[in-house]
C-alpha cells in the first residue's frame, strides 16, 4: 500500500508541470529564438508582435508577407498561434517563416503568455491600434 | 586563451582572424553556388528550400546592416570594432552564398531593405551595441537550427549547419566581450 502511495505521489509530481500555469518569464527566454527575425515594436524579417492578438494574419501595413500568409484568413489567438508555432510550414505551406517550430507544448504556452504580457507593456501600448 | 585577454590588440586580431579562417573554410561547404553536382541533383531542393534560403538571406542582410550601424556608431573601440567588421564580413559571405544558391535553384533572391528598424535610441555605449549584436546572433543560431531540419536537400541542410556554427561562435565571443559566460548551456534551442 505504502509503495502504491509513493508511486502515486511520484506520478502526481511528474504530471504537475503539464498542468502548470503558463510562465511568461520563461516565455521571454523562449522568445529569444524568435529574435533572429522578429521584434515586438517594429518590423524586421518578420512582422512586429505588438498588436498580435486579434490581428488578422498578413495585415500589418507595409509588411511584405508571403502570398500564403496574406491569403490564410487566420486571426491570431491562443489556439491559432499554438497551432502555427507547432509547425509553421505544416499549418501554412508557403509561409516565409521557415522554422521547424516550437515542439514542446509548455514552451509554446509560455511563449504565448509572454507575447500577451508584452502586448500590455508601454512599448506596445505606445502604438495606436491603427499603426499595429 | 581569449583574444580579449591578449594585451596587444594587433596580436589579438591576428589570433582571431587565424582562428576564424577555420570557420570560413567550414562555411566553404556552403558554397553551393558553383557546385555543379548540387545543380545536377537539385530536384531534392524544392520550393521550400528556396524559401528557407531566402528567409535566411533576409536575416543575413539585416545583420550586415546592423553591424554597419555598430561600426558607424563611434561607440566601438578597437579591437571590438575590428571584431564587428570581421563578423560583418562573415555575414556578407553568408549572404553572397545564399543569394547565389537561391538564384542557382531558379528562385528570385530577396534584396536588402532600403532602411532597417534598429533600436538606435537604446545604443548609448559599446556594451549596448555588443548586447544588441549578441541578441541578433543568438536569434540567428535558433533560426538556422529551426531551418536545418526543413531542407529537402541534405547538402543545403549541411551548408546551413555550417553557417549556424559560425553564428554560434559570434554569439559566444560577443558574450565573452560582455563579460558573460560565453557558452551558457550545452544545447541550443
Amino acid at each position: 500500500m505504502r509503495r502504491l502511495m509513493v508511486a502515486g505521489t511520484l506520478a502526481l509530481c511528474a504530471a504537475a508541470p503539464a498542468g502548470a500555469a503558463p510562465d511568461p518569464v520563461r516565455g521571454e527566454q523562449v522568445y529569444t529564438r524568435c529574435m533572429a527575425c522578429h521584434a515586438l515594436a517594429f518590423d524586421r524579417v518578420g512582422p512586429r508582435h505588438c498588436g498580435l492578438f486579434g490581428r488578422v494574419a498578413g495585415s500589418v501595413p507595409g509588411f511584405d508577407y508571403s502570398t500564403a500568409m496574406k491569403n490564410s484568413h487566420i486571426t491570431w489567438n491562443d489556439t491559432t498561434l499554438d497551432r502555427f508555432l507547432t509547425q509553421p510550414l505544416k499549418m501554412l505551406p508557403g509561409t516565409s517563416m521557415t522554422y521547424d517550430g516550437v515542439a514542446d507544448p509548455k514552451d509554446r504556452a509560455d511563449l504565448i503568455a509572454y507575447l500577451k504580457l508584452a502586448n500590455e507593456t508601454l512599448e506596445c501600448r505606445k502604438r495606436a491600434p491603427a499603426n499595429q | 586563451m581569449s583574444f580579449f585577454h591578449i594585451p596587444n590588440p594587433a596580436a589579438a586580431r591576428r589570433l582571431f582572424l587565424g582562428r576564424s579562417g577555420l570557420a570560413l573554410s567550414g562555411a566553404a561547404v556552403a558554397l553551393l553556388a558553383g557546385n555543379e553536382a548540387l545543380a545536377a541533383k537539385s530536384e531534392g531542393a524544392g520550393l521550400n528550400d528556396v524559401q528557407i534560403l531566402n528567409t535566411a538571406l533576409g536575416a543575413e542582410l539585416e545583420a550586415i546592416a546592423a553591424y554597419q550601424l555598430g561600426a558607424e556608431s563611434k561607440l566601438l573601440q578597437k579591437p571590438v570594432l575590428d571584431l564587428a567588421l570581421t563578423f560583418q564580413g562573415h555575414h556578407k559571405e553568408h549572404a553572397d552564398v545564399l543569394r547565389k544558391t537561391v538564384e542557382k535553384l531558379g528562385g528570385k533572391s530577396v534584396l536588402a531593405k532600403a532602411t532597417y528598424n534598429f533600436p538606435v535610441d537604446q545604443l548609448k555605449s559599446q556594451a549596448d551595441v555588443l548586447k544588441f549584436a549578441a541578441k541578433l546572433e543568438q536569434g540567428a543560431v535558433s533560426a538556422y537550427l529551426g531551418a536545418v531540419p526543413l531542407f529537402g536537400n541534405r547538402d543545403l541542410a549541411k551548408a546551413a549547419a555550417s553557417i549556424l556554427g559560425d553564428e554560434a561562435m559570434h554569439w559566444a565571443i560577443l558574450r565573452q566581450a560582455l563579460g558573460e559566460v560565453p557558452v551558457p548551456s550545452a544545447f541550443m534551442s
